[in-house]
């Protein structure tokens, strides 16, 4: 389980973690070059050899990257903030229950301690948990490259299995999250793998006046809006017909965990559990 | 190329040139010779290397040494370092939270967290907070038990 090996460097500025990133001044980033923030899906990689970068740049001693602060009814998050440190924010807790309610539920203690958001959206694992709820928040992120900043929706950065609108070069800066309407309410529910810790399926749920967020993760090459679902619970119908169109339609994943009929069926389940529960914590 | 790694290690200082490449757990266990941390996976789901960094528990076996330069690092050497027990380490012992022993330094790194950011753990809160230790010896009630043990004694 020993990595190949790579150099490795930790800028104490965002602007030099962008040259470096870059390959230096002058260079033009080509892929050899990784960021590292937590690690917690990167190394595992690395030690499989699955993942070889040839350069590391730490994010972790590069200041300005870790708050959680609200402006103006937007709730900012740094990339490097922890997963432990959104599922522990008393700002988040009152403000977006639901986003700490997904960090909470994140593998163990031991990965949450480490593990940042940015690098969870960066990653963009099928099965991760904050996807579904950045989704049904209807969440953008922040990219930061020398070229300047774009900000887009968590539902266009997302694009397939591991795979985002991130270039070359771009470092996710934050998640933004417009705070609720009032009157919303929020849930997710969520299988477990349990050996992982990572969604079979999780559905998060947010649902307000005349309106109905439903983010999926685990049940495709990518977490994704149930648009369908969404339609039939702002058209008025109860929680179990709603879910009950959760799967139509969608190529779901089959693993040695769970086969397509089977993720099917559970994502049924789970955003029945998620819609009541969204529901019964309208406020 | 190596790099100079600065680490405070219970209370006393390490000074390294190390590969980028070197786990934390291997410069723990071979470089400084803390054979407290344990690999049972090496695959970041066992628990069984976990140490806590600037009062964080994690798993040294996801985590390069080279990251933790600069960090304060408490293994399970340190957690008894005046050699007499911590009060976890009292806890397991006086509750049989251990039968071969290979979990126990991770599982009393983590207990401890759980207990330093919840002094009254629920049932249920005790087991999410160790669920990324695994026992082979499957001892969980008693490690329970003894995490039960310690916050009542106050640990
Ligand atoms: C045992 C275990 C259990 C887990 N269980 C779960 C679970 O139940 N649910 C879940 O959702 N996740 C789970 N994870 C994954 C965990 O949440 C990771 O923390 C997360 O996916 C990646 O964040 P990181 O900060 O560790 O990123 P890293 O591993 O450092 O990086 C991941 C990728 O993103 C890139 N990257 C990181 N940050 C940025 C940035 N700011 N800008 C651009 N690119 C960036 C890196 O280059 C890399 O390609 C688990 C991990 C482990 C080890
Ligand atoms: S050896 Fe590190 S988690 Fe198992
Ligand atoms: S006591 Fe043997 S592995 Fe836990």
């Amino acid at each position: 389980m020993i990595p190949q090996n790579f150099e490795y460097s930790s800028p104490r500025s965002l602007e030099a973690a962008l040259d470096q990133l870059a390959g230096g001044p002058d260079g033009s980033a080509d892929g050899s070059t990784k960021i590292l923030a937590g690690g917690m899906s990167l190394i595992p990689l690395m030690k499989l050899r699955l993942a070889a970068p040839e350069r590391l740049v730490d994010l972790r001693r590069v200041p300005g990257l870790n708050y959680i602060r609200e402006e103006s009814g937007v709730l900012h998050i740094g990339a490097m903030t922890t997963h432990y440190e959104v599922e522990s924010s008393a700002l988040v807790r009152a403000k977006c229950p639901l986003l700490a309610e997904a960090a909470a539920n994140i593998g163990d203690v031991q990965v949450r301690n480490v593990g940042t958001i940015g690098g969870s959206v960066a990653h963009a694992d099928p099965a991760a948990d904050y996807p579904a709820s950045l989704l049904a928040l209807e969440a953008s992120v922040t990219l930061v490259s020398k070229a300047g900043e774009r900000t887009m929706s968590v539902e266009d950065f997302l694009v397939d299995t591991m795979t985002t609108a991130l270039e070359p070069g771009e470092i996710v800066r934050e998640v933004t999250v417009p705070l609720e309407k009032s009157g919303a309410g929020t849930a997710y529910a969520k299988m477990v793998q349990p050996a992982s810790g990572f969604a079979i399926v999780g559905v998060a749920a947010r649902i307000g006046e005349g309106f109905a967020r439903i983010g999926v993760t685990g049940l495709a090459s990518k977490a994704y809006r149930a648009r369908n679902v969404e339609a039939l619970l702002e058209g008025g119908a109860d929680a179990a017909t709603a879910a009950a169109v959760i799967a139509e339609g969608v190529d779901a994943n089959s693993d040695l965990h769970a086969s397509a009929d089977y993720r099917r069926h559970v994502a049924t389940v789970y955003a029945a559990r998620a819609i009541r529960q969204a529901i019964s914590r309208k406020y | 190329m190596k790099q100079t790694t600065n680490l405070r290690i219970n209370g006393t200082s390490y000074v390294h040139e190390v590969e980028p490449r070197l786990l934390l757990i291997h410069y723990l266990r071979e470089v400084a010779g803390l054979t407290g941390p344990h690999i049972g996976c090496e695959t970041s789901i066992c628990g069984a290397c976990t140490v806590a960094i600037d009062g964080k528990v994690v798993k040294s076996c996801a985590m390069f040494a080279v990251q933790a330069d600069g960090s304060d690092i408490l293994t399970i050497e340190g957690v008894a370092a005046s050699g007499t027990l911590g009060a976890m380490q009292e806890a397991f012992w006086n509750e049989h939270g251990l039968q071969c022993g290979f979990c126990t330094p991770g599982m009393i790194m983590a207990s401890r967290q759980l207990l330093e950011r919840n002094p009254t753990p629920t049932e249920a809160e005790i087991r999410h907070g160790i669920d990324g230790n695994l026992c082979r010896c499957t001892g969980y009630q008693h490690i329970v038990n003894a995490v039960q043990a310690a916050a009542k004694a106050g640990a």
